[in-house]
């Protein structure tokens, strides 16, 4: 809003005032003086930084990222040897932060509305213990979280000769869940393509099911369909080639497995911590959300004659969501930086590979924090602009 | 753990800021003015070299090179304060100026010498890298260790060490690596991996720590050379002299049979070598060129011991861990420890 005074002369001395008074004006020289500091206060620090290190005899550059790593990851899900580059190091803990986060945030969603939803619950026992879940697990450091996950992983379990031996040539050992690898054969990739052919299906018979309970009020079961069509379908199709599929048994030679596939102890050990300790905050998110709907929603969609169930689903969910995505966001966001403290339990994460070994292997700490921290910046902003546009969705509509 | 990282990220900005005040003094002056010597050494505990006893007080063979130090400078072995640091943060904590010297049985290489913008003053122990293995495995040598987990800490040497001996004897092995080493000794405890790998005098410090040491075993392969010693920033010389000559002195006082108990005796001593080390006589000072007091090496042993008495009470006999003095013994005994003259 400018405020200016109507009856003014056009004098000169008139016009310095009209600018000097200009909120807009005035708004813009002091973001450009902002401007201006921030970027002398950001170069003083980078002239200090390259002064010091040159003072101090230590190289910078990004050239060691090329240099031979020349140590192991346990948990490997690119190709990567004992002769891979720094960089190779690099992706492969990048990926096992974004395998962890992505799997943490699966279970701790689904274990947070479960949980948000049940100490709603009318039944006192459930409602009950959901209480103490939260409440427990939320006041505990997660730290401590992971070494007892950690502790109670390793200590059930035996060693692995004398593992549990399970259908399917599945194995348990303190080493891990050893598991038969697939080995992809020829026409599989057909399999795969009927999936999304499956999909379309599937959203065709649910646009079919909608327009006909709108013209008919027949209901329809959409989900079990969709999930039969999905699942279904591909299986048929997978048969009929004649099942391209082989499977590598994992062998137990000398001391451990080999072959096969191994989820190891770290990463269930950080699955159990990080999904639990989040799961709490979510369910706390969720309940909010639902108890932000208010009552009359459910007592009109009682009285329509809609079950509980249905009610829940259909009425207040919707509606809760709007609530709930925000600061669901907030702790996707906090799960997946959490991430980091899998060093703690030996888990390669991003941090344990890149900031920890390759950090002292090379010596260039500030080139490698500064990477690391870019990346969760980069993590952070990708998974805000996701929950966003599926805010944006859910958004209420206002006509 | 986060914290740790989080500890680097403040050192770096320390480091990032420490241009505001660049200092002209030198770190002696520094020390003295401050009145005690800031010593980085073993944060999570290595018994023997750096590790707080049931009193709280800190020991070990890098605990006495920093109150080595200590007492050269001021008279006193305890004017001295102790950073416990892990493996990661330890150079990070020395080229930020938040210790002033680093003794934690840290391996002296060719690329910390010349890229950390550090330097060595000497080698306090000579070790090597073993391996370490549950007797029930039946295993006998390292050679038999083909597709095994082995536990090892970040940030080490030991880290790469173990990957260059598996790969050049065609052996194949999963590394589980840890940020810290009680996690790894945890996790080793656990039956999590098939061996454990760090430098041997740290193994049989560990092996103690077991629910059940005797359940455990030291394979007799060295895989390495891990020459431990400690560390000063690079471009201070007068610094590095203080820390590289402390040592020094504490192997001439066990060469002439100087020790803790007969100092004060041996300032009468007429062999001209102990009366150069003592500052004894006429015109003898090696002291004041660096800094120090005339008598700095006899506030040394008087307050500390020579370095065989270090050994002894803190690894050798005299200690839990019970290490012979193999590479460590004197060069007059067929050992590597050797300190130029003080002439």
């Amino acid at each position: 809003m400018t405020l200016r005074d109507e009856t003014a002369d056009d004098s000169p001395r008139s016009w310095v005032r009209a600018v000097l008074y200009d909120a807009t004006i005035r708004g813009w020289v002091f973001q450009g003086l902002v401007l201006v500091f921030l970027v002398l206060f950001a170069a003083w620090i980078i002239h200090n930084t390259a002064v010091n290190l040159h003072a101090a005899n230590i190289p910078f550059g990004f050239d060691f990222l090329n240099m031979r790593a020349g140590f192991d990851i346990s948990q490997k899900p690119i190709a990567y040897t004992l002769d891979s580059s720094h960089l190779q190091a690099f992706k492969v803990g990048l990926l096992n932060t974004i395998i962890l986060s992505v799997l943490g945030i699966f279970f701790a969603t689904i274990i947070g509305f479960v949980v948000g939803v049940s100490r709603l619950s009318s039944n006192w026992l459930l409602a009950r213990a959901a209480t103490v879940y939260v409440e427990t697990l939320r006041n505990v450091p997660l730290l401590l979280q992971l070494l007892f996950w950690y502790k109670a992983v390793l200590s059930v379990l035996p060693g692995p000769r004398q593992g549990y031996m399970l259908p399917l040539s599945i194995n348990l050992s303190n080493r891990g869940l050893t598991m038969p690898r697939p080995i992809i054969g020829e026409g599989f990739e057909i399999v795969l393509w009927t999936v999304p052919v499956a999909a379309a299906v599937a959203w065709a018979v649910a646009r079919w099911a909608k327009r006909r309970q709108v013209a008919t009020g027949q209901s329809f079961p959409v989900f079990r369909a969709s999930l039969g069509i999905i699942i279904g379908v591909p299986i048929v199709v997978f048969l009929a080639l004649g099942a391209p599929l082989t499977f590598e048994l994992p062998e137990l030679k000398g001391f451990n497995f080999v072959g096969g596939m191994v989820v190891h102890p770290e990463l269930t050990a950080m699955l159990f911590g990080i999904s639990l300790y989040t799961a709490t905050f979510i369910a706390e998110t969720v309940r909010a959300g639902i108890l932000a709907v208010s009552a009359g929603q459910s007592e009109a969609a009682f009285s329509l004659g809609l079950r509980p169930s249905q009610t829940m689903r259909l009425i207040v969910v919707p509606q809760a969501m709007r609530v709930i995505i925000p600061p669901l966001t907030s702790q996707y966001l906090n799960l997946t930086k959490n991430s980091s403290l899998a060093l703690a339990i030996g888990y390669p994460d991003l941090v344990a590979v890149f900031a920890g070994s390759t950090l002292n292997i090379t010596g260039h700490a500030i080139e490698v924090i500064a990477i690391t921290m870019a990346v969760y910046l980069v993590l952070s902003l990708i998974t805000a602009a996701l929950m966003n546009w599926f805010n944006a969705r859910v958004a209420l509509v206002e006509r | 753990m986060r914290s740790n990282t989080f500890k680097t990220l403040l050192l770096g900005a320390a480091f990032v800021g420490a241009g505001a005040v660049a200092a002209s003094a030198g770190t002696l002056d520094e020390v003295k003015a401050k009145g005690f010597v800031q010593c980085g050494v073993n944060g999570t505990g290595l018994a023997g070299f750096g590790a707080p006893d049931d009193a709280g007080n800190w020991k070990g063979l890098d605990v006495d090179a920093c109150r080595a130090v200590a007492a050269a400078v001021f008279g006193d072995p305890s004017k001295v304060k102790f950073t416990g640091l892990s493996a990661k943060e330890r150079f990070t904590a020395l080229q930020s100026k938040e210790i002033d010297m680093l003794a934690r049985n840290s391996t002296a290489t060719m690329s910390r010498d010349t890229q950390l913008g550090i330097t060595f003053t000497g080698i306090n122990y000579y070790d090597g890298q073993g391996f370490m293995v549950k007797k029930s495995l039946g295993v006998s040598s390292a050679k038999d260790l083909n597709g095994a987990s082995v536990c090892v800490q970040s940030g080490t040497t030991t880290e790469l060490n173990l990957a260059d001996y598996f790969k050049s004897n065609g052996l194949t092995f999963n590394a589980v690596v840890f940020e810290k080493q009680e996690e790894a000794d945890a996790a080793y405890d656990a039956g999590r991996c098939d061996a454990y790998t760090t430098d041997a005098s740290g193994l049989y410090s560990i092996r103690l720590k077991m629910t059940k040491p005797d359940d455990s075993l030291v394979l007799p392969e060295i895989i390495s050379k891990e020459p431990l010693g400690p560390a000063v920033r690079q471009g201070d010389d007068q610094w590095e002299s203080v820390v590289r000559w402390s040592h020094y002195a504490m192997l001439t006082a066990e060469e002439f049979g100087v020790t803790q108990a007969n100092v004060d005796e041996m300032k009468k001593s007429e062999n001209p070598e102990i009366q150069r080390l003592l500052g004894v006589g006429e015109g003898v000072d090696f002291g004041t060129p660096i800094g120090l007091n005339k008598d700095w090496a006899y506030s040394i042993i008087k307050g500390v011991g020579n370095y065989g008495e270090s050994f002894e009470r803190n690894v050798g006999a005299g200690s839990p861990l019970k290490i012979a003095r193999g590479l460590n013994a004197l060069w007059s005994k067929g050992g590597l420890q050797y300190a130029p003259p003080i002439r």
